[in-house]
């Protein structure tokens, strides 16, 4: 199977704080990976590194093909990204968000036109297309920044916490959307505070104090652990952790 | 008396409704839970309440005084965590506490045991400052000064979103410690699964409450058959769930997907129609509700 990410030892200093310790892992194409961590367990800073935004301490990482120490800027554009925290253009309508993230990504005119008509169709979003993009419902701003962030076609998508505050039947509908991705070969990078998601993913890592501390399939892990659910396998590796955020 | 009355309470911002006609009781000593997701109206309500922000319409008391007329007696005698930390980030943990337990004319040392539990855990870190603190310390820490003058009512608004699990259990824990003390506790939070924590709860969504009972019944009133399935192909299975002809619907939830049905199923027939589609190793059987299946039956409806 092709990997999309391979680390190894990947590490993160800080001073004396080992942010992240030495970790290694690969990840397929197609594949759905959960990044789980106790706050502070350094998911951040690791999603940092593989997104070209931080430089590593030392070890070996490389994203979609690209290096992350001489590569970054390879990286950043062939990667998705989506983040908890609302990214689109509020006052921008959705088509300008289109238009001016596609052109960012460095589509041809033809390119995004063709894309956001598809786009719009795809959602549902024809009588609010020409309106201003703050003023959608939470739960379809999440889905648009996750088309978004797939606009470009890049063959892996980033999403930190991508279902967070939202209502459980448009969380469902979102993962239905990475669902589809991931059947179309789209590796899926995601982390989540919702352990009926991490159910979701084809594998997880459950980072504890800067190392992975379980790394396998959801069923593996709880087979492994001895445990009935996610939330007890979570509970018991990251119980003794030493740091918080 | 009650230690919260809402009656009629109506908040418009520009052409959003945020709160539609709210009408809650909350019990003196109760753990109550607010439970929805962004932008169903919890903070309003909580503003409200904590009488930062006037309604448009109905009425509110906190212990028997009214939201507009008595906010200066409310004011000094609730606690109130919203869901930013309103901690001064210059001053350190102690000077935090300390300014609290000041302009509500009262001492650390006077209201210590209400705190204790709480406080020692972040004790060790008194002379650093707020704003050097973890997510966890933080919350334990605005935890700390919204109790220090013993309040009557705790309002609790989101305090454990984005926050791992573990901390949220030991959030949880807090809780129910301080609910033995007596003080009435109003909650919010976007996770489900920490209804189960309160003696009751509201669901609230769009600025309307869907339900208000305790977590048990509100578990009953779940009308229809539901069972867990789960296959060899489980991307593939809720496509084929939502072709199958008695299905009403079918979410994801965690391993297994969840089927609601127009009307008991016989088992036998389900699996046929799914080994028909491929699916192999099916597992199939009927599954209690949960707290999220009936808030998404309550949405549907």
């Amino acid at each position: 199977m092709q990997t999309l990410i391979t680390t190894h030892n990947l590490t993160k200093r800080f001073g004396d704080f080992t942010a992240v310790d030495a970790i290694s892992f690969e990840v397929g194409k197609g594949e759905i990976f959960g990044f789980l961590g106790a706050n502070g367990a350094g998911k951040t800073t690791a999603m940092r590194m593989l997104t070209g935004l931080s430089h590593p301490t030392s070890g070996e990482a490389s994203v979609a093909g690209f290096d992350v120490y001489r590569q970054p800027e390879m990286i950043k554009r062939h990667i998705g990204y989506m983040s908890q925290k609302f990214s689109l253009y509020e006052d921008l309508t959705i088509l300008e968000n289109l238009r001016f993230f596609g052109g960012v990504y460095g589509l041809s005119r033809r390119q995004i036109k063709e894309k956001s008509a598809a786009l719009v169709e795809q959602l549902g979003l024809e009588e609010v297309a020409k309106k201003l993009t703050g003023s959608l419902p939470l739960g379809w701003k999440q889905k648009l920044a996750f088309s978004l962030a797939l606009f470009h076609d890049p063959q892996i998508v980033f999403l930190d916490e991508p279902t967070g505050g939202v209502d459980p039947i448009t969380r469902r509908q979102f993962w239905e959307m990475i669902y589809a991705a991931a059947d179309r070969g789209v590796t899926v990078f995601v982390t989540t505070h919702y352990m009926d998601e991490a159910e979701y993913c084809d594998r997880i890592s459950i980072m504890v104090d800067g190392k992975i501390a379980a790394l396998d399939s959801p069923a593996g892990i709880k087979t492994k652990l001895g445990v009935q659910s996610m939330n007890d396998a979570f509970y018991q590796l990251a119980r003794g952790a030493q740091r918080s955020e | 008396m009650k230690a919260i009355t809402i009656d009629g309470i109506s908040k418009k911002y520009g052409k959003t409704q945020a709160l539609d006609q709210i009408n809650l009781e909350v019990e003196e000593g109760a753990l109550f839970g607010l439970i929805g997701p962004d932008g169903a109206g919890k903070t309003t309500l909580f503003r409200i309440l904590t009488t930062l922000l006037l309604a448009d319409t109905g009425q509110a008391s906190v212990t028997g005084l009214d939201v507009v007329k008595d906010y200066k007696e409310i004011r000094k005698t609730i606690g109130y965590m919203p869901g930013r930390f309103s901690l001064y980030q210059d001053l350190t943990v102690e000077e935090n506490l300390n300014f609290f337990a000041t302009i509500f004319g009262t001492t650390i040392e006077e209201n210590y045991d209400l705190v204790r539990d709480i406080y020692v855990q972040i004790e060790p870190f008194k002379n650093r400052r707020a704003g050097k603190l973890s997510g966890g310390m933080k919350q334990k820490l605005a935890l700390s000064c919204a109790l220090i003058h013993k309040p009557t009512v705790l309002f609790l608004d989101e305090p454990t979103t984005g926050v791992d699990v573990v901390s949220r259990q030991e959030f949880w824990e807090m809780l129910r410690k301080l609910k033995e003390k007596g003080i009435t506790i109003l909650v919010s939070t976007p996770y489900m699964d920490e209804a189960s924590l309160c003696d009751r709860i509201a669901l609230i969504q769009k600025g309307q409450l869907l339900s208000i009972d305790s977590p048990t019944n509100i578990i009953q009133q779940f009308s229809k058959p539901l069972y867990a399935v789960k296959t060899n192909l489980l991307h593939q299975l809720l496509g084929d769930l939502r072709t199958f002809p008695l299905t009403d619907t079918v979410f994801p939830f965690g391993e297994y997907l969840h089927l609601t049905t127009k009307q008991q199923l016989e088992e036998d027939q389900l699996t046929i129609f799914l080994q028909n589609k491929g699916h192999q190793k099916i597992q199939l059987h009927p599954t209690k509700a949960t707290i999220e299946d009936c808030f998404m039956e309550l949405m549907t409806n």
